[in-house]
């Protein structure tokens, strides 16, 4: 099991929960998050041009079985990468290995709970 | 609102005005220093509406189109002000020209001949002429719910521009100018006291068409509108309500026995609207939300603003009611016509004012009725009225529909109106005006 964090442009979201759901991979958690990396965003605020220090982020988690990793990496590239070669600013994709995913409702453990 | 016999009044204080080269021409009224006060608060009450609706609406809509969403009324108050000092008050409130179409007097250009105009009620014509001005201010306003979340800024503005000019324009001076033909329709003319054809009939229609043109948002139907901040929409109703008595006790354009009379049923048909909705909320679905409570009052004010210069608090109950209810059918019925009428513009503002244009002749005042008789050499019924209120209602309904339509038309082919896919996943804050609404709340 697989812990799939994946850190996108706001404006991208919509595109990446639609292209998910169409790989059949709904269950998802979504945030909003800021940070910074090498993007380097000019903002206009009251006619000065303004370097924010943190940029607004949608954080999506996802919980996957194995096979499934491939999948939704590639949903999630092909839908956030802006068009042509992509953008500074698209974001990052992480995967950590999951120890353990428990439902709650019902006491399941491992695979069967995700 | 209404204007019969000033005119003449103006026209003829104007001609002294310019004969004797005085500016404080002799002759004319003095200055009713209460119902003066009383415009004046008006005025300013019903400019409360404007950021009122901006949040009504701007809490309805997605996290990233709030902004956006409000933006559409605060730009009318800036566009649809100087389009109503240059062009708008002239065209509502001068003299008949093409056929009637619209009205025109050289001297409201720049309202630059009403200095030291004082009107018959004893009003200064400056208040008048702003008090009107909200009106055109609101009713472009009102449309954008329509299609909230999905068009383009610049080609907003120009259809409101038009709109303004051509649909609203026409349509009050026709309903509420002393020579308009709706004014002058039957007896004692069709009955319109603060714009339920002039405004909400207008605007709902105009609404109505221009969703239908622009088409619904992405995946519509299968998407759900959570509000990004019901709170603010809450507020924005309030404000809204007590705007309301400047929309309607300002429209007797006194401080008298008139004003008080709209101001009861404003009050009444505002309660009685929301009361109404809750109770078929609850019976229907079992909960009585806030969103509910907050649209039937906007039904219940609405149905009343045709209405509330001829009815009395039983009817005000009676319409409120009725045309609540008529708004709660319609609105959790519309996925039907498969409409995406946003934020239910026609549901609540078309369906309760023409509820309010037609049925509120089953209630009209002994005293009106017999105006009108008296106008007409002996009898008029209230059959005919509806006759005469049926009429206004279908005129206004035509007119709008077809002049909204062609000026889709023309603002489609200078700007797209519709915005892009890609915009409208990105949000009119970002792609439209380069901000956001909220720092890091609502994930949406």
């Amino acid at each position: 099991m697989k812990l799939i964090t994946a850190i996108i442009s706001e404006s991208k979201l919509d595109m990446v929960r639609e292209a998910l759901i169409e790989a059949e991979i709904t269950r998802i958690t979504v945030s909003r998050a800021s940070g910074f990396g090498r993007q380097v965003r000019e903002e206009i605020y009251r006619g000065k041009k303004m370097i924010p220090n943190l940029n607004p982020k949608v954080r999506i988690d996802i919980a996957v079985n194995d096979e499934f990793v491939d999948i939704t990496v590639d949903a999630i590239i092909k839908s956030a990468r802006s068009q042509g070669d992509g953008e500074i600013g698209d974001g990052k994709i992480f995967i950590q290995s999951l120890e353990e995913v428990i439902r709650i409702r019902t006491g399941e453990r491992g695979s069967a709970a995700i | 609102m209404k204007k019969r016999n000033w005119q003449k009044t103006f026209i003829f204080g104007f001609l002294i005005l310019f004969m004797s080269g005085n500016v404080f021409a002799e002759g004319q009224p003095e200055i009713d220093s209460g119902a003066t006060a009383w415009m004046l608060t008006s005025t300013a009450l019903v400019l409360l509406m404007i950021p009122g609706l901006a949040m009504f609406y701007g809490g309805l809509v997605k996290t990233k189109n709030v902004l956006g969403t409000m933006m559409h009324s605060f730009a009318a108050m800036g566009v649809m002000t100087i389009l109503w000092v240059t062009v708008g008050y002239s065209m509502c409130f001068g003299e008949n020209v093409l056929g009637g179409w619209f009205g025109w007097n050289s001297d409201y250009f720049l309202l630059s001949g009403i200095d030291t105009n004082i009107m018959e009620g004893g009003v200064p014509e400056y208040v008048f002429s702003m008090f009107q001005g909200k009106f055109a201010i609101i009713t472009p306003a009102l449309i954008a719910g329509a299609f909230a979340e999905r068009v383009s800024f610049k080609a907003y503005v120009f259809f409101i521009a038009l709109w303004g000019v051509f649909v609203y324009n026409p349509l009050c001076h026709w309903v509420w100018a002393e020579d308009g033909f709706l004014f002058n329709l039957g007896a004692n003319g069709a009955i319109d006291f603060a714009g339920g054809t002039v405004v909400h009939i207008s605007a709902a229609v105009a609404g109505l068409v221009a969703a239908i043109f622009i088409g619904p948002r992405r995946r519509f139907p299968n998407i759900l509108t959570r509000p990004n901040n019901l709170v603010m929409t809450v507020i924005g109703a309030g404000l809204l309500w007590v705007g309301w008595f400047g929309f309607n006790a300002g429209s007797s354009v006194s401080s008298s026995l008139s004003t008080a009379q709209a101001l009861a049923v404003t009050q009444v048909a505002a309660a009685a609207g929301a009361v109404a909705w809750i109770l078929a909320e609850t019976i229907h679905q079992g909960k009585a939300t806030v969103l509910g409570f907050i649209s039937g009052i906007l039904a219940g004010l609405v149905v009343i603003t045709p209405a509330a210069g001829v009815v009395q608090p039983y009817a005000a109950i009676i319409l409120g009611f009725f045309a609540s209810l008529a708004s709660y059918i319609f609105v959790s019925k519309k996925h039907i016509f498969n409409l995406d009428d946003t934020l239910d513009v026609f549901g609540i503002h078309g369906i309760a004012a023409i509820v309010g244009a037609i049925f509120l002749v089953f209630f009209i005042r002994d005293s009106w009725m017999a105006d009108a008789a008296l106008a007409n050499g002996g009898i008029w019924t209230i059959w005919q009225q509806l006759g005469v209120q049926t009429v206004a209602v279908l005129i206004a309904i035509s007119y709008t529909a077809v002049a909204t339509l062609i000026i889709l038309f023309v603002v489609n082919k200078i700007t797209k109106f519709r915005a892009s896919d890609i915009e409208e996943m990105k949000g009119l804050d970002t792609v439209y005006h380069g901000e956001r609404g909220y720092g890091m709340l609502n994930p949406n």
